[in-house]
């Protein structure tokens, strides 16, 4: 399986995670895992909401010592 | 020791004249030396464009003669760059010249690239370039009233702009007696209607009072041109008269071709501003592929620490600072108010409601700005 791309949001406020996260998907195929690393916790609510308005498949999330770690497939 | 730096915008610009003045005696010496190598004899004010597409300034006010903007002792060419052979410290230039360098600098800016949106190119107005800024006040001029719809694509440069934008062509069509004739419509590709969230939550009651509509998570799939009809990837279709778009971007094309970076962007270190794997490539600017602000102060407040640290290693050997994400961007609310977002790595910006005084403060800084460059303020 290949490795997830890793998507480093830490500290961004702008663009933000989100963007970030965008940014990146365009540059990926389908069926690649992101995973986003957010320090701003609006992305755990933020990223999820997207990603299922525009049918990317959302994995999971998770928080460690304040990052958030929001995996995803890309699906389209 | 050869300094090379690769761009005449703000970042290389600032960064030649500030390493000019901290090494003038190892350039005396010849100790150091200063070469800068850029694709213009010109240097553009960018934040100028969007004054030049709502006719507040013409377009001969957006720019200066590059040598002009320089410290004596810079070695400046318009020769830019084709090749870079990094492992062999070198790059290759476009008049077939090899420059070899012990430290590269990277700022070659970041250009817009409309037609990585189906129909966009077609079948929007912009403003990131002075030609397309000027066919756009032309657009303007013409139009006589309808639902006039900004687009804003990711990534892009001036995160304030979709914002600024909006702002203006509220107060240009009231200005011309046409607010009873445009619905101005915002998109904007995350869920609040800018990136910072508390701008976002200026903003929003902003464009409630003005009367303008907006729309969040949408992100433009294509522009059906003939139709007039935006239609998003999260599957939205919204009709226009006119197309405002903040447009897509890309790193410079030599980038990608050199294999520095995918769509240009070259993988920097956030604090250190190092290219990832080479301790003597720095970038400055739009090009790094940092998770930040795509913005003029972006390129500032790296080329401020980039000067403390090249020069610290000519002299020492060894850099002295990091790079905390200093950003300071103003934010036009309008014909003559505004309001300003400063940030960092850990610390939010706290944007106050626009006044006057901020907004004449941005309209001193378009003149300042030249001071800037020079490396003085």
């Amino acid at each position: 399986m290949a490795e997830r791309k890793i998507v480093d949001g830490r500290g961004s406020f702008c663009p933000g995670p989100l963007m970030e996260l965008i940014v990146a998907l365009k540059s990926s195929q389908i069926g690649d895992e992101l995973e986003v690393l957010s320090t701003d916790k609006g992305s755990a609510n933020d990223i999820p909401e997207w990603l299922n308005k525009v049918g990317h498949e959302y994995l999971s999330t998770s928080e460690s010592e304040g990052v958030w770690h929001i995996a995803l497939r890309k699906s389209k | 020791m050869k300094i090379l730096i690769i761009g005449g915008g703000m970042g290389g610009t600032i960064l030649a004249n500030n390493l000019a003045r901290r090494l003038t005696n190892e350039m005396k010496s010849g100790k150091a030396r200063i070469t800068m190598l850029s694709a213009s004899d010109k240097h553009m004010y960018q934040p100028g464009l969007l004054y030049l597409a709502v006719g507040r300034i013409t377009p001969d006010e957006l720019y200066r003669d590059q040598a002009s903007l320089l410290e004596p002792g810079i070695n400046f060419h318009v020769d830019p760059v084709t090749d870079f052979m990094l492992d062999n410290n070198q790059v290759k230039t476009k008049s077939g010249k090899i420059f070899d360098y012990d430290i590269l600098v990277i700022a070659t800016g970041s250009r817009m690239f409309p037609e990585g949106i189906p129909g966009m190119a077609e079948g929007a107005e912009t403003f990131y370039t002075e030609e397309t800024a000027v066919k756009m006040l032309k657009r303007l001029q013409s139009f006589e009233g309808g639902k006039v719809v900004i687009s804003v694509g990711v990534p892009h440069k001036c995160p304030m702009a979709p914002l600024e934008i909006t702002f203006m062509l509220h107060d240009y069509f009231k200005d011309r007696g046409m607010a009873d004739k445009v619905q101005l419509h915002y998109t904007y590709p995350i869920g609040r209607v800018h990136s910072l969230e508390n701008v976002a939550k200026w903003a929003a009651p902003e464009m409630d009072k003005l009367g303008i509509t907006y729309e969040t998570f949408f992100n433009t799939k294509e522009v059906d041109v003939e139709n007039k009809v935006l239609r998003s990837e999260e599957g939205v279709e919204v009709k226009y008269d006119l197309l405002i778009n903040i447009p897509v971007h890309k790193g410079m094309e030599v980038l990608e071709k050199n294999g520095l970076g995918a769509n240009g962007w070259i993988p920097t270190n956030r604090t250190k501003l190092n290219m990832e794997g080479r301790s003597n490539v720095f970038v400055c600017g739009d090009t790094t592929n940092i998770p930040i602000s795509k913005a003029g102060s972006t390129a500032h407040f790296e080329a401020d620490t980039l000067g403390e640290n090249i020069a610290a290693i000519v002299k020492m050997g060894i850099p002295v600072r990091e790079y905390d994400g200093k950003v300071f961007c103003f934010i036009e609310a309008g014909k003559d108010r505004a309001t300003y977002a400063m940030f960092n790595y850990l610390n939010p910006p706290d944007p106050k409601a626009p006044t006057k005084a901020v907004h004449w403060f941005k309209m001193a800084y378009n003149k300042l700005y030249w001071v800037s460059a020079r490396g003085l303020l």
